[in-house]
C-alpha cells in the first residue's frame, strides 16, 4: 500500500495533527522518565546535579524531537529509511576508526556538544529499513530464500560491527529486534526453527566438546563463559555486581525503604547505580510496589504501541510501530533480567529511566515515528 | 509494486496473528519478571535485608581507658598519659616514599616499624591511616608538627599509654602492661574483640596482669556506616565503654620509695605491714627495674641486662622468693612448745654448744654454748640447742601446725605474680613428696628454720604481725576499687594463749633492747616507739665436718652466692604494736648486721610517717644515720628530678 492509496483527505493536516498524537502514550513515556528523575535525584544523594538536570533537559529536547518527528508524514520516514540505515551503518564503521574509547569499548563519536552513539541510531534505522522492506515485498515472496537472505544480511552486518566494539548487549538487541520483525512480517516459521535449532546445536556442541579431544574453545574461554553465565562463581569480580544488586532488590521488600533511604545504592555498593543498575535503586527504595509500577508503565507503553499498529492498515506503519515496541520491550526485559540475576550482565540500560547520552533521545525520536504512524493513519 | 486486495488481506491477517503471538510471549516474559521480583522482594526480603545491613554497618570498638592505680594517699602509681604517634594517610601523601624519606630525616623511624607499615600499606585501602612511628617523644612530635607543610599526608596523633611515674618503686607490685601478643591471645579462651585492636595494652605481670579484668574496663562501640570501599560515611550511634576501675592500694608511695632507696643495690626484700588490719604499707624487692621500659618495648640489650643480672631484678623477692627463715622461725617453735605444755618460759635447757641427736652432732651458732637458757634467753641470744631439744619433744607435726597458724607454708592470695606458698613441712609432706620417712634430724633442722623450711618475706612479716597483734590478720594490698573499700585484713584472735604470746613478745623485746640481744645494735630508743625483733641467718650451704674442723670460714671470705641470707623480723611500738617489718638480704651475711639496721630504719620511717628525728636512734649511731639520711634524701631527689624530666 503506497501513500497514493491513502485517503488523503481524512488525514489531519497542519497544527491539527497535534490533536491526533497518541497523548496517553506520551504521558506514559513522561511517567517513566519521571521515575528516572526521581531515582537519579536519590542516587545523587538528594541533588539535581550531576544527573537529574541534564536528564531533564535531554527529556524535554527528546519530547520536542518526538513531536517534530510525529508531525512529519509517515511515508517520508518510509522513503528515507534506506538512506538512514546506510548512514547509520557508515557511522558504525566510522566509530571503528574515530570512536572514543569508554568503559573499554569504542562506542561513540564525539561531535563536540554531544556524543553520538551510532549503535543507538542503528536500533531505529534497522527497524525502519526492515519495515520498509516488508512493506515493499509482496507477501507471497516473503519466505523465498533470496528474500529472506537480504534482511538477514541487513541485520547481521550492523550486529557484527556492534559486537566488535564490543557491545554484546546492543548486538543481542539488534539481532532479536531484527529477527522479531522478520517473524512479524510473516517469514515462514521453518526458518526460525532452523536457526534456533542450529544455534542450540552449536552451543551444545561447544559445551559437549569441553574436555574432549575435539574441544572447540580454549580452556580460559570456557572459564570466561562459566563466570558469564553464573557470576556467583566469582563473587568479588563479575559476581559482585549481581550479588550486590540482588541484595539491594531483596532488601527493598514489599514497599521499600523509602525515598532516599536505600543504603545499598547510596553507599556505592551498587555499580553503575545511575545507569544500567538504576532499577535496583528503585526496587530498594520503593520495593515490590515501586518495581511493579514501573513494569506496568512499560507494559502499557507496549500495549498502546500494539493497539496503534493494529488499528492501521498501512503495513510500514504497523511493522515500524511493532518493531519499536519490540525494541523497547527487549530493552527493559534484558535490563531487568540482568539486575534480578536471571541473565548475565550485559550493558543494556533501562529505557527512559537510566541516565544515558543518546539512548533517551533516540528512543523518543523512535516514538516520534510511532506517533507519526498514529497521526497519519488513514481514517 | 501492485498488489491484489486478497494478498493484502492475507498478509494483514498473518501480521495480526504473529503480533498476538509475539505479544503473548512478551506478556509471559513480563509475568516471569514479576514473579522473580516477588520472589526476591517479598519471599526472601528478610534475608537480603540482613545482608544489606551487614554490608553497610561496621562496628568499631572504642578502647576504654585503663583504670588508674593510686597509693593509699592518692598518689598516682600507674596512669594513662597521652602518647604520640605519627600516622600516614597514603592517598594524601602523593609520593609516599619521598614523604617517608623526609620524615626519617626529622625523627628516628625504626626499620622494623617501617617494614610493617609498608606491608600494611599494600594491603589496606589508601584512605586508611597507617602508623609509622609509635610512642615518640614530645620533642619529635613537635618537629613533625612544625614541618607539616613539607610532609603531606602525615599527621601527629595522640593516644593513651600507660606510664608509671614512680618508675622502679612499684615495678614488682604493679608490674607493667604491654601490647597484646599472639601468645597472650592463645592463652585466653575466647578473647574479647577489643584485644585485637592493634597495640592495645594489657597487663603482663604483677597487679596489672592479676587484675586485668577489672582494670581494663569495658570496650565501647560505635556503629558506623561505611561505603563499599570501607570509608566511614557517618557515625550511626555510639555506646560509650566503661573505663577500668581506679584502684587504690594500701601501699604508701613515700614509704615505698624510701624503702627501695634504703635497700639500694642489695639483693633484698622488705615488707611492712599493719599488724591490726594487714594493710601492706610497703613491699619492696631490690634491685628493681623501670617498668616503663617494658611498656615502650624493651630493647634486647636492656632485657638481657635484666635477665643476666645475678641479683635477679625481675623477680619479686617479697612474695615469690622463699628462703629458709633461719632463727626468725624460733618464735614458731617456741609457741608450739608453750602451747603444747612442753615447756614453761622459766624452764631452762643446758647449751654446751652442740646437741647429739641419734649419733649426729648438731651445733649451736655459738661454739662455746649459751649455758643454761630459758625462753627469753634462748631468743635473745638465739640459742640453737634450746630449740633442737624443744623441737624433738614437740614433734614436727605440731611445729608445722603452729607455722601454718602464723601464716607460714600457706599461700596468701595477693594480686601479684607468682605468690609462693613457702613450706612448713611435716611427716605427711615428706612421705608424700620425697617418699621418705621423717627423721628426727629433719625436726632439729626445722626447729631453727633450716632444712626444708621455706618462707617468703611476706609470710615472715605476716607471722610477726600475727604474733604482735594476737589476731589472725591477713595481708591486704587493695584498699579500694572505684572508691569502694575492700574487706579489711583484720582477723579473729589466734587460738594461742595470750600469756604465751606475751612471753614471746617480751623475748623479742629483749632481742632488740637487751644489751646482750642479737639485735641490740639496731634498736630504737625513742619512748613509745621501742621495737621488738628477731634476727635470722640462714645457711645456703651445708657446713661439712672437715670445714668445721678447719674453722668455719667467715662469710666475707665466701663468694657472694654462697654467703648466708640475712633476715630480720620486728614489730613496733612494743607497747601498742602498729607495724610488722620483715627484711631479707640475700647472701647478706648475718641478720643482725645486714638485715636489722635496714628493718630499724624502715620501721622508724613508717612510725614517723617520714624522716624520723635522730633522737630515735642510739646516740652512737646518730652521726652515721645523719649521713645516711642525707645521702638517701639526695638520691631520692635526683631520681624524682630525672623522672620529672622524662615526663615532660
Amino acid at each position: 500500500m503506497s501513500y497514493l492509496e491513502y485517503h488523503s483527505k481524512t488525514t489531519p493536516t497542519g497544527l491539527r495533527k497535534i490533536l491526533y498524537l497518541n497523548w496517553p502514550l506520551a504521558l506514559l513515556l513522561a511517567a517513566a522518565a519521571g521515575v528516572g528523575f526521581l531515582m537519579l535525584y536519590s542516587v545523587a544523594g538528594g541533588s539535581f546535579s550531576p544527573w537529574v538536570e541534564p536528564q531533564v533537559k535531554r527529556f524535554l529536547l527528546g519530547m520536542v524531537v518526538m513531536i517534530i518527528v510525529a508531525m512529519v508524514p509517515i511515508w517520508f520516514w518510509r522513503n528515507i529509511s534506506v538512506v538512514a540505515y546506510l548512514m547509520a551503518l557508515l557511522l558504525l564503521v566510522a566509530v571503528e576508526f574515530f570512536g572514543t574509547i569508554g568503559m573499554g569499548a569504542q562506542r561513540w563519536i564525539d561531535l563536540g556538544p554531544m556524543r553520538l552513539q551510532p549503535s543507538e541510531l542503528m536500533k531505529i534505522t534497522l527497524v525502519m529499513i526492515l519495515a520498509a522492506y516488508y512493506d515493499w515485498l509482496p507477501g507471497k515472496r516473503t519466505s523465498r530464500p533470496l528474500f529472506v537472505a537480504l534482511p538477514v544480511l541487513i541485520i547481521v552486518v550492523p550486529t557484527f560491527l556492534v559486537l566488535k566494539q564490543p557491545d554484546l548487549g546492543t548486538s543481542i538487541l539488534l539481532l532479536a529486534a531484527g529477527g522479531g520483525i522478520m517473524f512479524l512480517a510473516g517469514v515462514h516459521w521453518a526458518y526460525f526453527a532452523a536457526v534456533i535449532s542450529a544455534a542450540v546445536g552449536l552451543v551444545s556442541a561447544v559445551f559437549k566438546s569441553r574436555g574432549t579431544d575435539w574441544q572447540l574453545l580454549k580452556d580460559y574461554q570456557y572459564r570466561r563463559i562459566d563466570t558469564f553465565l553464573d557470576p556467583s562463581q566469582d563473587p568479588l569480580g563479575a559476581g559482585y555486581h549481581i550479588t550486590q544488586s540482588k541484595i539491594a532488590l531483596g532488601s527493598g521488600g514489599w514497599s521499600g525503604r523509602g525515598f532516599m533511604q536505600g543504603t545499598q545504592s547510596r553507599l556505592n555498593f551498587l555499580p553503575e547505580k545511575h545507569t544500567d543498575f538504576i532499577f535496583t535503586t528503585l526496587a530498594e527504595e520503593f520495593g515490590f510496589v515501586g518495581g511493579m509500577t514501573l513494569l506496568s508503565i512499560y507494559v502499557l507503553i507496549i500495549i498502546f504501541c500494539v493497539a496503534t499498529a493494529m488499528s492501521t492498515k498501512d503495513r510500514f506503519s504497523s511493522l515500524v510501530t511493532l518493531g519499536i515496541a519490540l525494541n523497547f520491550f527487549l530493552f527493559f526485559a534484558v535490563n531487568m533480567s540482568m539486575v534480578m540475576g536471571l541473565a548475565p550482565v550485559v550493558g543494556v540500560p533501562l529505557p527512559m529511566v537510566s541516565y544515558g547520552g543518546s539512548a533517551m533521545l533516540v528512543l523518543l525520536a523512535a516514538f516520534g515515528i510511532v506517533q507519526s504512524a498514529n497521526v497519519h493513519r488513514p481514517r | 509494486m501492485k498488489r491484489s486486495p486478497k494478498d493484502l488481506d492475507g498478509s494483514h491477517k498473518l501480521l495480526t496473528r504473529r503480533t498476538l503471538l509475539l505479544g503473548g510471549m512478551q506478556l509471559g516474559f513480563v509475568g516471569a519478571l514479576g514473579m522473580r521480583m516477588r520472589f526476591l522482594q517479598v519471599d526472601q526480603a528478610d534475608q537480603f535485608r540482613l545482608l544489606a545491613e551487614e554490608n553497610r554497618i561496621n562496628i568499631r570498638l572504642i578502647a576504654p581507658s585503663r583504670g588508674e592505680i593510686f597509693d593509699r594517699n592518692g598518689l598516682i602509681i600507674a596512669q594513662n598519659s597521652p602518647s604520640y604517634r605519627v600516622v600516614l594517610v597514603p592517598e594524601d601523601a602523593g609520593d609516599v616514599e619521598e614523604v617517608i624519606a623526609n620524615l626519617s630525616r626529622l625523627i628516628p623511624i625504626d626499620a622494623e616499624d617501617l617494614e610493617r607499615a609498608r606491608t600494611e600499606m599494600r594491603r589496606s585501602p589508601p584512605f586508611l591511616p597507617i602508623t609509622l612511628a609509635d610512642q615518640i617523644s614530645w620533642k619529635d612530635i613537635s618537629k613533625v608538627a612544625v614541618n607539616a607543610p613539607a610532609l603531606p599526608g602525615i599527621t601527629p596523633e595522640v593516644g593513651l599509654t600507660r606510664v608509671y611515674p614512680q618508675q622502679d618503686d612499684f615495678a614488682h607490685v604493679v608490674g607493667y602492661v604491654g601490647p597484646v601478643s599472639d601468645y597472650d591471645l592463645s592463652r585466653i579462651e575466647d578473647p574479647e574483640p577489643i584485644l585485637r585492636i592493634p597495640r592495645f595494652q594489657i597487663g603482663k605481670v604483677g597487679f596489672e596482669a592479676k587484675r586485668e579484668e577489672s582494670l581494663r574496663g569495658k570496650a565501647g562501640a560505635k556503629r558506623v556506616e561505611v561505603n563499599a570501599m570501607g570509608r566511614v560515611m557517618r557515625e550511626l550511634d555510639r555506646r560509650e565503654g566503661e573505663s577500668g576501675a581506679d584502684t587504690q592500694l594500701t601501699l604508701d608511695a613515700e614509704l615505698q620509695n624510701y624503702v627501695q632507696a634504703r635497700l639500694g643495690r642489695e639483693s633484698a626484700a622488705a615488707v611492712i605491714m599493719d599488724v591490726e588490719n594487714g594493710d601492706l604499707r610497703a613491699i619492696c624487692s631490690s634491685p628493681s627495674f623501670d617498668p616503663n621500659l617494658f611498656v615502650r618495648g624493651i630493647s634486647v640489650g636492656d632485657y638481657r641486662a635484666l635477665t643476666e643480672d645475678p641479683f635477679r631484678p625481675l623477680a619479686n623477692k617479697t612474695v615469690q622468693g622463699t628462703y629458709p627463715p633461719g632463727s626468725t622461725f624460733k618464735m614458731v617453735t617456741a609457741l608450739a612448745g608453750l602451747e603444747n605444755g612442753i615447756i614453761t618460759p622459766e624452764e631452762t635447757t643446758w647449751c654446751p654448744g652442740h646437741l647429739e641427736v641419734s649419733g649426729r652432732r648438731f651445733h649451736c651458732w655459738k661454739r662455746a654454748g649459751h649455758g643454761h637458757v630459758n625462753l627469753l634467753e634462748s631468743l635473745k641470744g638465739s640459742c640453737d640447742v634450746y630449740y633442737y631439744d624443744l623441737a624433738i619433744k614437740v614433734g614436727i607435726d605440731r611445729i608445722s601446725e603452729m607455722a601454718n597458724k602464723l601464716g607460714l607454708g600457706v599461700r596468701h592470695d595477693l594480686p601479684m605474680s607468682a605468690v609462693a606458698a613457702g613450706l612448713a613441712p611435716n611427716r605427711d609432706w615428706k612421705s608424700r613428696v620425697h617418699g621418705q620417712d621423717w627423721l628426727v634430724g629433719d625436726t632439729v633442722n626445722a626447729s631453727i628454720g633450716q632444712g626444708f623450711m621455706l618462707a617468703s618475706p611476706l609470710q615472715l612479716a605476716l607471722m610477726t604481725a600475727r604474733i604482735a597483734s594476737g589476731h589472725s590478720v591477713t595481708p591486704r594490698l587493695v584498699k579500694s576499687i572505684n572508691g569502694v573499700e575492700e574487706p579489711s585484713g583484720e582477723g579473729a584472735p589466734l587460738e594461742i594463749s595470750d600469756i604465751h604470746l606475751r612471753n614471746v613478745r617480751k623475748s623479742m623485746y629483749a632481742v632488740s633492747n637487751d644489751r646482750r640481744g642479737t639485735g641490740y645494735r639496731s634498736r630504737i630508743i625513742a619512748d613509745g616507739m621501742r621495737m621488738a625483733g628477731k634476727t635470722g641467718t640462714s645457711q645456703v650451704r651445708n657446713i661439712t665436718a672437715a670445714e668445721r674442723a678447719a674453722g668455719v670460714i667467715r662469710n666475707q671470705d665466701l663468694p657472694w652466692e654462697r654467703r648466708d641470707h640475712a633476715l630480720f623480723v620486728c614489730f613496733a611500738p612494743f607497747d601498742k604494736p602498729k607495724f610488722a617489718v620483715s627484711v631479707v638480704v640475700e647472701h647478706g651475711g648475718g641478720g643482725s648486721t645486714a638485715a636489722a639496721p635496714i628493718a630499724r630504719d624502715v620501721m622508724l620511717q613508717a612510725l614517723y610517717g617520714g624522716t624520723p628525728p635522730l633522737e630515735a636512734y642510739p646516740a652512737s649511731d646518730r652521726q652515721r644515720i645523719e649521713a645516711q639520711q642525707d645521702r638517701l634524701e639526695r638520691e631520692r631527689l635526683q631520681r624524682r628530678e630525672s623522672s620529672g624530666s622524662d615526663q615532660a
